[in-house]
């Protein structure tokens, strides 16, 4: 008894020291290894996760997201807040300030002019810039002193942490890039390649699409930190050779994004040399609706509001193809520990989770018939229900993966349970999210009665994923089959609380109205939510530091991270 | 015969502009976009001006003339002037969708780790091939032929990928020989790194070699026993020649000559790279670059690769046929 006692104490002071003692470089070198591989270490260029990961190990941006989705200030001392002066009144400008002493990798000053020149260098309109969203309302920025800017919006912005913040809008060096505005971007392949930085790693070699040596930043602004002198961010190859590379063989410390069979990941972590970490964020495996005619018939007004959809506009009808779905069971079946069942578009953060809609994780096929009886729809001799000559004969797409095809078969089992007839489709991922307004098969263009996909927002702030299904969001000719309301909905109601939400600053009150949207979508069935997807990644037993988090970059506290001895 | 190379050497000039605008025109039909790949986060606008950056929106034959002034004018100018010492010009090269950087220059980057790896199992598959095939040949019907014929064809029918997983399961997981992930920044320097680079090349070798060498093999077995059976081999015996110098010498040269031209005909393919024996290992050689440009819509990226593929092809096909000229006194083009 007392032996095991000391023996974990013992273990207790053996975890905790290196993080406490270490210093920069003691503790040699770190294997990453991310099976899709970096492309560009300037995550202005690419929006990739992959690459926006990999430059997050050199460019910092003013604050993060942490693991529980509360931002953290990084490179700046403070969050601006309406309460600490630093977000005025009106909510039309927000004031940053860096910390004192802070210096790129070369060892000159990080000043106000490398931020403003970020946006700068992001909203030339030549550039391309992948994360300009995120500059969106910016009419100015301004340098108060040499640690101090004040962005100013064009509109109130009750959320004004779009710039800046995250690892989809980090600080470049001012001078490093300077030659690079607008259509020169592409053309400084040296800077987009080795980025001077603040982050705890500094580039010494990058091959594109390959491999990407690093060493720690010798002007890092923690002199203790990173632990590791090297590292080396490997990628290529596919989720399972990752995994295999950290749980079975050793030869990596850390492997991102395990998108593999729960099945799969438990027999390769029972080799004993690391373990998965899991978390959650607001990726939602979903159904979406078409509530408009597809019919081929129609020519270009297919899928379009000028015809709606024979059968899919009655709530009966998506209200039993909702209740008839296992959620449990395609959760065991295609996501392990890295899935939940959901009943909310909008699972994350905690804030915004409704529980008014819960009733959906329990399968219902019962339930499901007996709506559609009283519905008027009438089994026919096929087993396939009919009303007024319409039959319950439906097109459900999706793209090609091989988890989605288990949850198509799956469902369409269940819903010909309820007698509804499923014919299943589905589309190469490029050509499906590719959004060529020419091509049939996009998810835009939805012409299908039903399409599933997965999608989540950046940060932890819902508003504009929410206004997706507003009126206008929906995909049509004149938008050049632009949008992300795929099932064309459209309520006056709920446009409303969109608008009210642009408006409205106060957190709590901001809650109530995404939460009023996550419902509204949820109670009239033209979402249905099934997996709440979270993410898995491996590290090594003698990798220490980790948290992983979803609200930003996985690497995010990387300088954190230390060998376990 | 010069006559006959230089009329050959011409006539690959519009033969692969043909091809390049197959390729280009291909690409072009089939459906792809380059921001497909990117979070769905990212909207719609803001692809669109990504797409612009690109100049995927410009016309094809705009586009088409635009990659073949860059391939074919700025990129030799630029390497004339980097030979010469001469200061760049400020000239557009042929930029990679996916990582903005010029596609020649990931090409040299890629083309070491190609060559060491898919070179050398090319060279070991021959190695390992050319005794075998002979010695099935001369010991037709034996075990050793039978056995030679079972392996050979195991080698021509298993996929490299699952030989692939079943050596990196074997030999890295249970036996923790080799390393299951290729280090394409490892510098050879001393006898320790050379040994690391053997070790780490090993693998995905003889999973190559055995592929090739099952191909090549059974080409020089049939070519071999057709050799055999000929008229001179019975007059060499019948003289007394040593068996030993029939077989190595006389059958063998004869057989080598359509052998030599298969084997050149298979070099183009080391330089595409083995594209799945790339991604099993993580080589990240030429074939990733290729298989990765395709699934990320890099269109430049794709036509440039697959237009040196085509080229390379031309040119080894005239490399056989002037091969089998020489060898062959028999054979004149002229």
């Amino acid at each position: 008894m007392r032996k095991s006692t000391c023996l974990l104490g013992a273990l207790a002071v053996l975890a905790s020291a290196p993080a406490a003692l270490a210093d920069r470089g003691s503790d040699g070198h770190v294997n990453i290894i991310y099976w899709q591989a970096p492309s560009t270490m300037n995550p202005y260029l690419s929006g990739g996760t992959k690459d926006l990961e990999a430059a997050s190990l050199v460019l910092e941006p003013l604050a993060r997201y942490n693991e529980a989705g509360d931002m953290v200030p990084w490179l700046a001392e403070s969050i601006p807040t309406v309460e600490n002066g630093g977000v005025s009144e009106d909510l039309t400008t927000i004031t940053w300030k860096l910390k004192e002493g802070l210096l790129w990798a070369d060892g000159t000053p990080v000043t106000s002019e490398d931020i403003i020149f970020s946006w700068k260098y992001c909203t030339d309109p030549a550039g391309g810039c992948a994360q300009s969203e995120k500059y969106n309302d910016v009419t100015s920025i301004e340098a108060l002193d040499d640690r101090t800017v004040k962005v100013t919006f064009g509109v109130a912005k009750p959320f004004p942490y779009g710039p800046f913040v995250g690892a989809q809008s980090p600080i470049l060096q001012a001078a490093q890039f300077a030659d690079c505005l607008g259509a020169k971007a592409p053309e400084c392949t040296d800077a987009n390649f080795g980025p001077i930085g603040t982050g705890p790693f500094r580039v010494t070699d990058f091959r594109p699409n390959d491999v990407i040596s690093l060493e720690a930043n010798p002007n890092y602004r923690d002199a203790s930190k990173p632990a590791f002198a090297t590292a080396t961010l490997k990628g290529g190859g596919d989720a399972m050779a990752a995994g295999r590379s950290v749980l079975e063989t050793g030869e990596f410390d850390y492997a991102w994004n395990l998108q593999l069979a729960p099945d799969v990941i438990a027999n390769m972590a029972a080799a004993g040399k690391g373990e998965t970490v899991s978390a959650f964020g607001t990726l939602v495996e979903r159904i979406e609706v078409n509530l408009t005619d597809p019919d081929p018939a129609l020519g270009a007004e297919r899928s379009t509001a000028k015809h709606p959809h024979p059968f899919l506009t009655e709530k009966a009808v998506r209200q039993a193809l909702s209740m008839a779905i296992d959620r449990e069971l395609l959760v065991e079946i295609g996501y392990g520990s890295a899935g939940r069942p959901t009943c909310n578009v909008l699972p994350a953060p905690e804030i915004y989770k409704s529980t008014a809609n819960d009733a959906c994780l329990v399968q219902d096929i019962e339930g499901a018939k007996k709506l559609l009886d009283e519905a008027g729809w009438t089994v026919g001799s096929d087993g396939v229900r009919e009303k007024d000559g319409k039959r319950l004969s439906i097109l459900y797409q999706t793209s090609t993966n091989a988890v989605r095809q288990d949850f198509q078969a799956l469902i369409k089992q269940w819903w010909s349970e309820i007698g509804v007839e499923t014919e299943l489709r589905n589309i190469d991922a490029s050509v499906f999210f590719g959004g060529d307004p020419a091509s049939p098969d996009t998810f835009q263009k939805l012409y299908a009665d039903l399409e599933m996909f997965a999608n989540n927002f950046d940060g932890t702030d819902p508003e504009s994923y929410m206004a997706n299904w507003e009126c206008k969001q929906a995909p049509r000719p004149e938008t050049q089959w632009q949008g992300n309301n795929m099932p064309r909905y459209c309520s006056e109601e709920y446009d409303a609380l969109v608008a009210e939400m642009a408006k409205t600053g106060a957190l709590e009150e901001r809650a109530k109205l995404a939460k009023a949207m996550n419902d509204m979508l949820m109670q009239e069935y033209v979402l249905i939510p099934l997996v709440d997807r979270g993410r898995v990644s491996a590290k090594s037993n003698t990798l220490g530091g980790v948290v992983l988090n979803v609200w930003d970059s996985e690497l995010w506290n990387v300088a954190d991270w230390y060998r376990v001895k | 015969m010069f006559h006959y190379t230089i009329r050959r050497l011409l006539l690959a000039i519009p033969t692969l502009l043909v091809i390049s605008l197959i390729i280009f025109l291909l690409l072009d039909l089939a459906p792809s976009d380059p921001t497909a790949n990117l979070p769905l986060t990212i909207p719609p606008e803001v692809r669109e001006r990504i797409r612009e950056s690109l100049g995927f929106n410009e016309p094809v034959h705009i586009r088409f003339l635009l990659w073949l002034k860059q391939f074919f004018v700025n990129e030799p100018l630029n390497v004339i002037e980097s030979w010469l010492g001469l200061e760049q010009g400020d000239r557009l090269r042929v930029l990679s969708w996916q990582t903005r950087s010029p596609v020649v220059d990931l090409i040299v980057q890629r083309l070491p780790q190609t060559l060491w790896v898919v070179g050398m199992s090319y060279v070991v598959g021959v190695l390992i091939a050319l005794p075998i095939g002979i010695y099935s040949a001369y010991r037709q019907y034996s075990w050793f032929d039978q056995i030679g014929t079972l392996v050979s064809m195991i080698g021509f029918s298993v996929p490299t990928f699952f030989t692939g997983v079943l050596a990196i399961v074997v030999f890295s997981v249970w036996l923790g020989w080799f390393p299951s992930i290729y280090d394409t920044t490892h510098k050879v320097t001393d006898w320790e790194s050379f040994l690391f680079q053997v070790r780490q090349m090993v693998m995905p070798v003889c999973v190559l070699a055995l592929y090739n060498a099952a191909q090549i093999s059974r080409f020089m077995r049939a070519s071999a026993l057709d050799n055999l059976n000929q008229d001179y081999v019975r007059t060499a015996r019948a003289k007394g020649v040593r068996e030993r110098s029939v077989v190595l010498i006389h059958v063998l040269r004869n057989s080598l000559i359509p052998v030599v031209t298969v084997i050149a005909l298979g070099v183009p393919q080391i330089f595409g790279g083995a594209i799945i024996t790339e991604q099993i290992f993580k080589v990240n050689g030429l074939g990733q670059l290729l298989i990765i440009a395709i699934q990320g819509g890099d269109v430049p990226t794709v036509q440039t690769l697959t237009f040196i593929f085509a080229a390379l092809i031309v040119f080894f096909n005239l490399i056989a046929d002037v091969l089998y000229g020489l060898l062959d006194p028999r054979i004149r083009y002229d």
